[in-house]
This record gives C-alpha cells, structure tokens and sequence, in this order.
C-alpha cells in the first residue's frame, strides 16, 4: 500500500512515454481481484451471519441489514471521497500530509491503464487496488455494529457510518498506509515505522474501540445483564465464523498485493494462528471447569484471526501460533470477566475480541516479527524499539478513534437521536424497523 | 374410565410407547412440555456469561383407559420410565367422565 502517489506523479510527468508505463502482472492482478471478493465475502454473508447468529431472533434482520447498509454506503462514500482522503494522487505536506491526501476526488484521473505500486518494483491495476482498499473501509465500519446491537436504530447507524468514516477511518487509513515518497508527507505512523501487514490498527484496534465508545452513548440493553440474552443460532455463527476464516486469506494474503512468498507466510499463518486461537479458548473453558463450547471455538478463530492480521506477513508460524494463543486468552479474560466488572455493554463484543484481539496483534507482532522466532525481521530495529513504535501506533489509534467516536456519535444523538424507543426494543428491531420477521 | 396424564422424560418415550403397545394401549396423544420440579436446571455459558435454565424440557402423555385397565397402564409407565433419579417425572389419574368417537358418535368405553 505504498508509493502510490510517487508512481501516479510518474506516469503523470511522463505521458508522452505512456506505452513504457509498467503493466501490471496477470498473476498477481488476478490474485488480488480474488482477494477483493474474499473481503467481501468476509462481510456479505460471514460478518452477517457471524454477528447475526448472536443476536435474539427479533434482531436476526437488522443485524443482517444494518451490515449490508453499511458495508454498502462505504462503498460508495469511498469512490466519492474516501480513497482521496486515505489514498489519493495528491500528498500534502506535514503536518497536514501526515493525517489526510487528496486529488482524485469521484476517483478522476483513474483510468483502465492506472497502475498502483506494490511492495516490489510491481505494479497491479489501480482500480483492483481501490477495489481492495474499499473493501476494507467497509468492513472495518461494518464490524462496529457489533458493539451496537439490537438497540440501535437504522437512521442512526446510516448517519453514523459517513462521519465516521470520514472523520475516522480514512485519516487512520492514511496514517497507517500512505507513502507520500517525493511527493510529500508520508502517514503518521507509515513514517514511524509501524508493523501493520493487513490492518491490526486500522481495522480492529479502530473498529474495537469505535464500538465501545459508541456502545457507551447509545447505552445498555434493556434488561442486560439481568435477563439472559442467549444467541438465538450458534449455526449461522459457526457459518458465518468459516466464512470469515476463508475470507481471512484474502484479507491477509491479499495485503501482500502480490502473489509472492510474502503472501504464501501471511496465508500459512492466517491457517495456523487461528487453528491455536480455536483451540485455546476452548483449552481455557476446560481448565476453568466449563465445557469446550462452539461459541469458544468461534471467539476463538476470530481472536486468532485478528491478532494475526498485523502479523501476517511479519511472523513466522510458530510466532503466529503463540500470537493465537494470546490473543485467545486476553480475548476471553476481557469478555468473560472485564466486561461483566465494567458493566459496558459491547453486546457482540466487537471490542472484546476485534480491540482487544488487535492490540495483543500489534503489540506482539514486535516480538514475533524479530528473527530468534522465526519472524522475518533481519534485526536491525531492536525488540525494544520497535516495541515502543507498536505501542505508540496502538496508543495513536486509540486515542483518534476514541475521540472521533465520541465527537461522530454526538453530532448523531443531537441531530435525530441513536437508539430506538422502549416498546420497539422489547418486540424487536426486525419488526419495528423493517417491517419484517427474521423467521415464519 | 380414567384418563392418565404421565410426564417423562424424553429419551424414555419410545421404550414407554413400546411397552404400552404390549399392554394393548392402541392410542395416546404426546407433546413436548417444559417444567421443573426437583431436578435442578441446566446451565448455559456464552462467552462466560451463564444462564441457568429452570424450565427442563419433558415429554407429556395422555391417556384415556378403561378403570379395569388402568392401573396396568400405570404401572407399565412407572416402571419403564425409571432411571431411578431425580426428574423421571410424574404421573397422574383423572376420572374421565365421558370419551366420543369423532366418526361414529360412539360414547364410553366403546369409544377409547
């Protein structure tokens, strides 16, 4: 996700030359188209489903709806104006360079035969890159509703996702990815040295805390924590849970933005990082005298999946598989216990496993990423700095993420109010929202 | 006439249905019930947060017996329901003042 600007500054100052312009290799092309549709595979129908299985049965279609609404205004708002403020042709200076880009507004200047760089002298086609990002904005808003659930009204969540995302995620973006080269200012954190391979920071980190602090202004579920609020499908959950898990490879693999070796690690530990995540939070069950449960086995691939998401392409496996082990079980002490003492009412726990999942990834991809693990790092940064540097990013994503929830989710409440009234909650926001019943 | 209301337990139904066949019972109207009673409930985690359920489900059956036949049935369903634990369940005896065929319009015990 680099050098972008400095190649479009290139083609653009060289057009007479245009017919020696790099091509965009088949291969790697046709790998990253695939790993586009796996993205959104991740989001239509295995966030959907993941998220959906766990809600009461009354709220089934407007988890499922308020994804599909929100995946798909991300979508659009991204050709519009979002790729131009994360990724766009034109790099500002600091500071202001460090924070947003611009130029490409509606995507002009982007044509069949624009080219974006990869990590390599390659080149893949610019529309496949755009595509690919888009993806990734519209999951990252999508996975927030798990912190809001069955309480959240839909105008709320459709007016929501546009300052949020704008104010949020395409800065965070920006930060974490954009190379300014020549041009002008790199990201923030891109300058600093931050290990993000597919988005630890970006994605979960800033999904996680967004839906706590949005969870907080909307307020708690009636009746939670007293009434039982079992997940009415655990099978649409394990469904959804295998589609992320396949979806994952795209995401993951695909950030290499070739179809290289350094794709091939970041599939092979997006295979074993969540089989350990699976497996361990249902070790812990055991050893705390519970059953292994499905729902452990699900929170705990996805615990895996988002610890290793910044460590794809920055660990070994067997630095992948201790990073799904750790991840499992920060993820169930915060659920399980940390949740309950707070009393914050993250209902998905969206924060629980993506936040906390992505912070004990960021973190510890500076150890795992350091040669005696295996990792591919050459050592030059030393473990305790490159520590700090991690630290720092998750304190920076943290902090703007937090503070742009806060600011996105006021503006909301004032203009027309985020949750849904008392009656409307009790029968369901399937009928009371949509008109509809989940099951007949 | 009688009519018998048995609440069991539902892995025991087939095996009560079997040897209320043996014993001539030709009928018997059976639903899925759920209730408590001594057994204690069952507890439910999701992601360490437990809910313990009291309602247990059973399996509930009706049946109408002449008064001759009747403590047979009883007995039958006492004994094959047995696991000897908590939570076999329950019967009870009603008397049963009238039983109408549907089809013929037949009463009594002609009708059962």
């Amino acid at each position: 996700m680099k050098k972008l600007s400095l190649a479009l500054a290139a083609l653009v100052a060289s057009q007479p030359a245009l017919a020696a312009a790099p091509l965009p290799n088949p291969g790697n092309n046709a790998w990253m188209m695939t790993s586009t549709v796996l993205v959104m595979l991740m989001i239509l129908p295995g966030l959907a489903l993941f998220y959906g299985g766990l809600t009461r049965s009354k709220n089934m279609l407007s988890m499922l709806t308020q994804i599909g609404a929100t995946a798909s205004l991300a979508m659009i708002i991204w050709v519009m104006w979002g790729y131009s403020l994360a990724f766009g042709d034109t790099a500002y200076a600091a500071p202001l360079g460090s924070y947003v880009s611009g130029g490409s507004y509606f995507l002009a200047g982007t044509d069949g035969y624009s080219t974006a760089p990869t990590f390599t002298d390659e080149v893949i086609s610019k529309y496949v890159f755009i595509s690919f990002q888009m993806t990734f904005s519209a999951i990252t808003a999508a996975l927030i509703l798990g912190a809001t659930a069955e309480r959240m009204k839909f105008s709320a969540v459709m007016l929501f996702v546009p300052i949020w995302l704008t104010i949020v995620y395409f800065p965070i973006a920006h930060m974490v990815w954009f190379d300014g080269g020549d041009a002008g200012a790199s990201g923030l954190l891109f300058e600093d040295g931050a290990l993000d391979f597919a988005g630890g920071t970006v994605v979960h980190i800033n999904a996680g805390v967004s839906g706590l602090v949005l969870a907080y202004l909307v307020g708690k579920r009636r009746g939670w924590p007293q009434e039982p609020m079992p997940p009415h499908s655990l099978v649409m959950t394990m469904i959804g849970t295998g589609l992320l898990w396949v979806g994952w490879f795209g995401f993951n693999a695909g950030s290499a933005l070739e179809a290289n070796g350094s794709a091939g690690l970041a599939m092979i530990n997006t295979f074993v990082a969540t089989a350990a995540g699976g497996l361990a939070w249902m070790v812990i069950e055991r050893i705390l005298g519970h059953k292994g449960s499905a729902l452990g086995f699900c929170s705990g691939v996805i615990a895996g999946l988002v610890a290793v998401t910044p460590a794809a392409g920055n660990s070994g496996p067997f630095g992948a598989i201790l990073l799904g082990i750790l991840s499992s079980a920060v993820c169930y002490y915060f659920v399980a216990t940390v949740k309950a003492k707070l009393g914050y009412d993250d209902a998905l726990d969206a924060f629980g496993i993506h936040g906390v999942g992505g912070i004990v990834g960021a973190i510890g991809t500076a150890v795992v990423y350091q040669p005696f693990l295996g990792g591919p790092g050459d050592g030059s940064v030393a473990l305790g700095a490159q520590l700090w540097v991690q630290v720092k990013s998750v304190l920076i994503t943290i902090g703007w993420a937090g503070l742009g929830t806060l600011i996105a989710g006021f503006l909301v409440k004032t203009a027309i109010g985020l949750r849904i009234n008392e009656e409307d909650e009790s029968n369901g926001l399937d009928i009371a929202e949509h008109g509809e019943r989940a099951y007949n | 006439m009688k009519f018998i209301i048995a609440v069991i337990k539902p892995f025991k139904m087939d095996e009560v249905r079997e040897a209320l066949s043996g014993i001539g019972i030709a009928g018997m109207t059976v639903s899925e019930v759920k209730g408590f009673g001594r057994q204690k409930g069952q507890t439910e985690i999701y992601r360490g947060a437990e809910y313990s359920t009291n309602m247990l489900p059973k399996v509930k059956l009706e049946i109408a017996a002449s008064d001759e036949v009747a403590p047979l049935v009883v007995e039958t369903i006492q004994q094959t329901a047995n696991t000897e634990s908590i939570g076999d369940g329950k019967i009870f005896v009603l008397d049963l003042a009238s039983a109408t065929r549907i089809r013929t319009g037949e009463s009594g015990e002609t009708a059962l």
